[in-house]
């Protein structure tokens, strides 16, 4: 794994500007202890909107799902714009979930949860947030575990059964992992 | 002026790939076909069109429009129908001068544009219209604002409408002092305002192996300039006090994909904004009313609309639209990631593509440049297929992160002219070819469309004998 960043931090400069005159500029002045405007969150608000979850598992929630609950659920959810076989709906504009596995910088790139996702976290976390398409946000915490183990399942990256919860899916190792490096641009150097 | 002759359109032959990837490439074509080929049906019968734009035909426009709209029950007058989008159709006296105008103020305070102006944005096709996606009608930009109405639009699930008065946003993660405010809150901090463009990474990705869309609506159109008026988040930052390990900030929307992008804290302490208006008034719903994350110079994608949450972190978060998608596939197999700026870029509006100059004579070249990295400080321009350059004139004012007009007097005479622009920005940074792109970025990153993001190369239109205006991207 590399970091991004994560050594350049950035501090604010201290915001108290000194004029030739040696006049403070308002802006500075008025900054010294802060606004204040605004509330405090309670802990309830931030939980209902706090849904990310990130690669090292944090944000996952409890619960709990099987490969065979994941089954049902995705034939009730999901076929009709991915597909019997997670191969995706043209028409639907559902994209393929599973394929394609090391096609990736080939002239037959195909990008899927399988070929090319790095982590499981996202498969959750996107879930969670966006799908089903016509009623996002609608499925419970143990219903996205299991359409998650399904999903993995049928992508040949888990077994028929494993069962997903916060502890297991942090631990999937997905087969696109280090497939990702930093943008290295400018990358034409024709500079004058 | 002349009209446009030609009837049919030829795209790229697409047997080769598969479903999936022809349906969304067909559906481009489709679209510009469409839009396009209404000023042909109209070349009789309509003699007041300035026949060098191929400006989408008012009349079988509104037709549709107006039958879609009347079959919904939606239309106080039928003659409201007829005008384009934006405009009322309101009957043309012979001579102005010998009838009084109409009431002042009886459009109701707010004004519509001309009856007679139909610039529109477009849409790409895709399957669904919730995750779809708008270009600006670049050929008839002029300056360097775009109309708040003609601003390009992505959306992942449709346009949320959202009552500013219940709309709120968290600030949370490692802060000291989580807050979250309402709109009448953010709106007392002091506020900022820039003229910053925003570019869609997939802006021109149909142009990547070989010319493929005709206009620059189709080929440059996901950007667009606005004034931005907001908070700086650097006021916010300070506010919350971010915690020691703190890199990342989380930005997430309030729209039914619960859109989200990672953002590194020093764009977050730098230039980064909350806007909440637009051109000088409220920010238009499809652009993220009432609240939108403003991150001048990086992708369109990461400038999150409908702003709800912003959570301080230690690492990326990884979400969906920084790995699936986004992400640039190298032919090493490899994928580049985080890829944020938008790097310096010039297109020719005029005469641009599928346009028909009426005879040899003199014309003003004109275009865009813009630059994530700064300020524009030179465009050239080639009218003989890059043997030479001319360095045109820019406009003022020349403002970074920001569409920069230029312009070169032509000119043409008469004979095949291959028209290109390139530009440097204040890093010195020169617009590379398209062929130098590909060249460290391989072009197999999808079937038809190479790396798919973050094309910047030079665009070429071939202008005919005829006058006509093609699409010669890669012969520059
Ligand atoms: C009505 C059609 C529809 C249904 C039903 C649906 N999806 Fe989707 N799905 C889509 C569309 C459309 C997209 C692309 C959204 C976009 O453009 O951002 C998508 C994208 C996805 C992606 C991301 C694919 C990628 O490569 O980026 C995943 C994963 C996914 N859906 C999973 C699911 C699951 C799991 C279900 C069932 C709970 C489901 N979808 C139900 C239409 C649907």
């Amino acid at each position: 794994m590399f970091e991004y960043w994560t050594s350049k931090l950035c501090r604010p400069a201290i915001a108290v500007a000194i004029l030739p005159f040696g006049l403070l500029l308002a802006a500075s002045a008025a900054n010294a202890e802060g606004f204040g405007f605004g509330t405090t969150p309670t802990a309830a608000e931030i939980a209902a909107i706090d849904i990310d979850v990130m690669p090292d598992g944090r944000g996952l929630p409890p619960g709990s799902g099987t490969v065979a609950q994941g089954k049902a659920l995705y034939e009730q959810n999901c076929v009709a714009c991915h597909g019997e076989n997670l191969e995706g709906v043209a028409a639907t504009g559902g994209a393929a979930l599973i394929g394609g596995r090391g096609s990736i910088g080939t002239p037959k790139t195909k990008k899927t949860v399988e070929s090319y996702w790095p982590y499981a976290s996202t498969l959750y976390d996107y879930v969670k947030r966006a799908m089903p398409f016509t009623a996002p946000g609608s499925l419970k915490d143990d219903e996205i575990y299991a359409l998650s183990a399904y999903i993995l399942n049928r992508a040949n990256i888990i077994g028929e059964n494993d069962v997903m919860n916060a502890d297991t899916l942090a631990k999937v190792q997905m087969p696109n992992k280090d497939g990702f490096i930093s943008d290295a641009r400018p990358d034409v150097h024709n500079y004058r | 002026m002349t009209m446009r002759t030609k009837d049919t359109l030829d795209y790229p032959d697409l047997t080769e790939f598969d479903e999936n990837i022809r349906d969304t490439v067909q559906g481009m074509a489709d679209a510009e076909r469409r839009a396009i080929a209404a000023p042909t049906q109209e070349t009789e019968d309509c003699p007041c069109k300035d026949g060098m734009f191929p400006q989408q035909d008012r009349r079988s426009f509104l037709l549709s429009a107006a039958a879609g709209a009347a079959a919904a029950g939606l239309l106080p007058k039928v003659a409201h129908a007829e005008a384009p989008a934006g405009a009322f159709e309101f009957p043309v006296p012979d001579d102005p001068t010998k009838v009084q105008g109409r009431l002042t103020n009886d459009d109701g305070g707010y004004g519509s544009r001309s009856q007679f102006e139909s610039a529109a944005r477009w849409r790409f096709p895709t399957k669904t219209k919730e995750s779809s996606w708008t270009m600006t009608p670049l050929a008839d930009s002029q300056g360097i604002i775009t109309p708040s109405g003609l601003h390009f639009e992505r959306h992942h699930g449709g346009i949320p409408t959202i009552d500013p008065d219940k709309h709120t946003l968290i600030v949370h993660g490692m802060a000291d002092k989580p807050k979250k405010y309402t709109m009448a809150d953010l709106k007392r901090f002091p506020s900022t305002s820039r003229i910053n463009f925003i570019e869609c990474s997939g802006n021109g990705l149909t142009e990547f192996k070989a010319p493929y869309l005709k206009t620059v609506q189709g080929t440059h159109g996901l950007t667009s300039t606005s004034e931005w008026t907001g908070v700086p988040l650097s006021t916010i930052l300070s506010e919350v006090g971010v915690q020691d390990g703190a890199a990342w900030i989380l930005a997430e929307g309030a729209d039914a994909a619960v859109m989200t992008r990672s953002v590194p804290l020093d764009k977050a302490w730098g230039d980064a904004m909350l806007a909440y208006a637009q051109n000088g008034e409220a920010i238009r719903p499809e652009q993220g009313y009432p609240l939108r994350l403003v991150l001048p110079g990086y992708e369109g994608n990461t400038h999150i609309k409908w702003l709800r949450r912003l959570e301080i972190s230690d690492k990326p978060f990884m979400t969906r639209e920084e790995t699936s998608k986004y992400t640039d596939v190298l032919d090493t197999g490899k994928a580049r990631q985080f890829s944020f700026d938008m790097e310096a870029k010039s297109v020719i509006t005029f005469p641009s593509g599928e346009m028909k100059l009426p005879g040899a004579g003199f014309y003003e070249i004109t275009g865009l440049a813009w630059s994530g990295r700064g300020t524009i400080r030179q465009v050239e321009v080639t009218t003989d297929g890059g043997k030479t350059w001319n360095i045109a004139a820019l406009q003022a004012p020349v403002l970074p992160i920001c569409h920069t007009r230029f312009r070169f007097p032509w000119r043409w005479d008469g004979n095949p002219a291959l028209i290109a622009s390139r530009c440097i920005d204040e890093t010195g940074y020169v617009q590379p070819t398209i062929a130098d792109i590909n060249k460290v970025r391989g072009v197999n990153g999808h079937p038809k469309f190479a790396s798919i993001y973050h094309l910047n190369g030079i665009m070429a239109w071939q202008v005919g004998a005829d006058g006509s205006v093609a699409n010669a991207a890669h012969q520059v």
